[in-house]
């Protein structure tokens, strides 16, 4: 008695999960589309996705993170729809930038900052490139106080720290050898807490807790990244393959639309694409925009 | 005739169920065994690959101490030496605080208190680590920013938080080998008129001593193969330490840090994979340490 | 009397070591109590995380630890026990059995970061699950295996010899012996065993950054069909589980409100594993209780 009770219900669970799969495949409306890659982007790309399936119930979007490395390899090898990037295809090892679609959905502007209790509000781009190079080690060099630099880089091959040094560095010079945290988060806590301090993160995770520094008396704000008079920024990037899907491609024209630009995308401290002045290449050019 | 013959000759259900268990419990040890097999085959093969598919050379890898995947440069050995200055440190301090405890709750504590103390050993050995990093992160780093200056981050900070992590380990294997030491020992050493002291300096500790070595080769293999607690709190600079208070980085915490960044099969990918080959062979090593001293402690 | 001298002093130094050992370590639960609780309410705890707003919960993070927990056990508790059957019945004493226990101990040596690049490396990418909890599920199977393996042979062998050779004698097979007699008696062992090492992974995270992933994407508690994407309940959907969340907040977290988020999660975290251990306490003595009867 017992067993044949057993074999109802497993029975019945085995049916129902056969329903469940027929039903789930016989769904045409539901359309995938994965997003994987950097973990800086992956807040603005989730929100961004959910007023999306608002409108469009019927397309299922997954942001993932993992980094901008994973993300580009992973859409390289046709195993995701969009590999998220804060750096340029061909900026990274290893992947056939030729091969990939970029699409460019915001800009993300950079600034250094400090503790606000050094009293340090502007440095030149040569200090603090002399800074990060490690030709100056005591704020006493820049007109601070007398208090040893503490630099706080990023994770090499982060974007963030690829287009800082692209903007701030010359070519060839080496950023000085100094701890490296792989998040804008923690980059911020450190400095907060720390009184010598100096790091870099964006925009978006600026707050009351840390000083933002003016370079040459330009002011890190929106308006200045669009005409390039605060030249540390990069884009962000969504990127596909040759011949995205159509939901995919529907997607990323959604998160460039003025609507989503002027709405989510300045909300999350980012840069509308549309009032960009200028363009950047990957080698770090900038020309006016056409 | 015939039917009895077969009968008789055939298996009967007893012994054809016997079949069945016995090859079910086969295949799920067979299973485990391919499992170890297949870590070990995948995560060398992967491991080598910066030596001989980029054809990096093995010596720089192990001696050299400059570490810069950007421009290519693949020395491994400041997270070599942080990885074990931190477990050493770790495992130091927390030892002698871990035996000391031991005997205090074995030895000397009402059994009473027992009912207590176990319940919360068993708590912080099961406490996850991510959260010993995350009060490391927020209150030890702050605190060490202050007493020492800089900014908290680095070896000494993450000494305090795998210490710990790994005292309650330590403890709890600990208190069950002074446990196992039988209790006529005790009887016999109090009824040649030693202090109780004497009885747990000269008796109880010598004579488990095997097991005390053993936990703590355990608790600093943990140690070891701890990553985020440990990335969270040692400022990932991947320079030589010089000092308790400086920035660095261990083999776990690169790992971390690095794996989202680069893009598999590159040589940086490769290079972060020879990191995660060394962290495999050094757990075998701590393996194979842990069978010496369990033997040591059987003679 | 030197010797009573030094007994006293040594008694003193060790029970006063072993008190501030004791004290810190209890200051360091209390502290994440204290600091954690007041964030917990039922707001925090039935609420989706948000992106960067403040006054975000845990819901999704909390169901997929536990999601997480019952699938990896659904994977593990059976190969464990089998496992733990053959090494405890029929293993006979030679090499490939000595050689079977060194790898069982070899895997419970590995790292779980380890682990982790593994099930990255083979279930993410090799077999194509993506970032999903069936990737992660497997991943902590590998980390669970060792120690189930190990406390479910010790449960099987503190069953008297006597009780087997009584089922053999009866005529019954090796095989209903054991699973006749012997795992009914070495139940509560194995069960005590199993809670506790779902404890264990609940709280894990290094292992799952690559295999679960860091995204919690939006799920629904009404889908109840396991094959559809949204589903609550579909192993291959992206789960960022509680203990990730913390490593996740703190480093790459918008939200202004991280820290009360993180102490929150903190705290949630300790209570459910102090509940996984009295579980198992309590599960262990009631199933004693009732063999005894």
């Amino acid at each position: 008695m017992r067993r044949i009770l057993l074999g109802i219900v497993l029975a019945a669970f085995v049916g129902s999960l056969g329903a469940g799969w027929v039903a789930a495949k016989h769904h045409p409306a539901q359309e995938k589309v994965t997003i994987v890659g950097s973990t800086a982007l992956q807040p603005l790309t989730e929100a961004v996705a959910a007023q999306y399936r608002h409108n469009h119930p019927s397309t299922n979007i997954t942001v993932q993170g993992g980094g901008s490395g994973t993300g580009l390899s992973q859409v390289q090898a046709g195993a995701v729809n969009i590999g998220s990037a804060d750096i340029f295809a061909s900026q990274q090892d290893g992947i056939a930038a030729g091969k990939l679609r970029d699409n460019i959905v915001a800009v993300s502007g950079i600034t250094p900052i400090v503790n606000p209790r050094l009293g340090v509000k502007n440095l030149t781009l040569a200090q603090l490139r002399q800074i990060f190079t490690g030709e100056v080690t005591n704020w006493r060099q820049v007109g601070g106080p007398d208090l040893p630099i503490t630099v706080i880089n990023r994770a090499s091959g982060s974007g963030t720290r690829v287009a800082f040094e692209q903007a701030v560095l010359k070519k060839g010079t080496h950023a000085v050898r100094a701890q490296e945290q792989d998040s804008n988060g923690t980059v911020k806590e450190i400095v907060a807490n720390t009184p010598g301090a100096v790091s870099y993160i964006s925009f978006a995770y600026l707050n009351q807790t840390v000083r933002p520094l003016k370079l040459n008396g330009v002011a890190p704000t929106a308006a200045n990244v669009t005409t390039n008079r605060w030249p540390i920024w990069s884009y962000e990037h969504l990127y596909t393959q040759a011949h995205p899907s159509r939901a995919t491609s529907q997607f990323i024209k959604f998160m460039q639309t003025g609507k989503v630009q002027g709405s989510l995308v300045k909300d999350a401290n980012y840069v509308s694409i549309h009032e960009m002045k200028v363009t950047k290449s990957p080698t770090g050019q900038v020309s006016e925009r056409k | 005739m015939d039917e009895l013959k077969k009968q008789l000759t055939t298996a009967s259900a007893e012994s054809r169920q016997e079949w069945r268990g016995k090859l079910i419990s086969y295949l799920a040890i067979v299973i485990i065994g391919g499992l170890v097999a297949t870590i070990l085959l995948f995560l060398t093969s992967k491991g080598l690959a910066l030596f001989t598919k980029d054809g990096y050379s093995l010596g720089t890898f192990l001696t050299s101490s400059n570490w810069q995947p950007s421009h290519h440069f693949y020395g491994a050995l400041p997270m070599i030496v942080t990885s074990f200055a931190v477990t050493l440190l770790a495992g130091i301090v927390a030892l002698p605080l871990a035996l000391v405890s031991a005997v205090a709750i074995t030895e000397m504590l009402p059994k009473r208190a027992n009912q207590w103390i176990q319940p919360v050993i068993e708590l912080l050995v099961g406490v996850p680590s991510v959260v010993y990093g995350y009060v490391g992160l927020t209150v030890i780093v702050p605190r060490l920013g202050q007493l020492f200056g800089g900014t908290g981050f680095g070896i000494l900070a993450a000494t305090c938080v795998l210490f710990l992590m790994v005292l309650p380990t330590m403890t709890s294997m600990t208190i069950d080998n002074l446990r196992r030491v039988p209790k006529e020992y005790r009887l016999a050493s109090a009824g040649l008129g030693a202090t109780r002291w004497q009885t747990i300096s000269r008796v109880v500790i010598p004579s488990a001593k095997g097991g005390i070595l053993t936990a703590m080769i355990f608790g600093m293999a943990r140690a070891f193969g701890e990553a985020l607690a440990v990335q969270m709190v040692i400022g990932n600079a991947a320079v030589m330490p010089d000092g308790l208070m400086s920035s660095a980085a261990t083999l776990t915490s690169v790992l971390t840090t690095g794996i989202g960044n680069t893009v598999m099969g590159t040589t940086s990918n490769n290079a972060l994979w020879s990191l995660a080959l060394i962290l495999l062979l050094m757990s075998l090593a701590f393996n194979l340490l842990l069978r010496l001293a369990a033997r040591k402690g059987e003679h | 009397m030197r010797a009573e001298k030094v007994d006293k002093i040594a008694t003193t130094v060790v029970l006063a070591l072993a008190g501030l050992t004791g004290l810190a370590v209890v200051s360091f639960l209390v502290y994440l109590l204290v600091v954690g609780l007041p964030n917990v309410s039922w707001h925090f705890l039935f609420s989706p995380a948000e992106s960067f707003k403040s006054g975000g919960g845990i819901r999704d993070q909390l169901f997929n630890s536990l999601y997480l927990v019952v699938l990896t056990m659904l994977v593990s508790v059976p190969l464990a026990l089998c496992a733990a059957i053959y090494l405890s019945e029929y293993a006979p004493q030679n090499r490939l059995t000595a050689l079977l226990r060194l790898a069982i101990e070899v895997l419970s040596s590995l790292p779980s970061v380890v682990i982790g690049l593994f099930g990255y490396l083979v279930f993410v990418l090799q077999f194509g699950l993506d970032f999903s909890l069936l990737a992660g599920a497997l991943a902590l199977t590998i980390l669970n295996l060792p120690l189930l393996t190990r406390s479910c042979e010790d449960a099987l062998r503190q069953v008297p010899a006597l009780q087997r050779q009584a089922g053999l004698g009866l005529g019954m097979s090796k095989w209903r012996v054991t699973t006749k007699i012997v795992l009914p008696a070495a139940l509560s062992g194995i069960i005590t065993g199993a809670i506790l090492s779902a404890g264990r992974i609940f709280g894990e995270a290094a292992a799952l950054i690559y295999t679960a992933g860091q995204s919690a994407p939006a799920i629904s508690y009404t889908d109840w069909n396991p094959f559809s994407p949204t589903s609550f309940l579909n192993p291959l959907r992206p789960a960022e589980t509680l203990a990730v969340h913390i490593w996740k907040v703190n480093s790459e977290g918008l939200v202004p409100d991280a820290r009360a988020v993180s102490n929150g999660s903190a705290a949630v975290l300790i209570i459910t594993i102090l509940a996984f251990n009295l579980l198992a306490r309590l599960v262990g003595s009631l199933i004693k209780r009732r063999l005894a009867k």
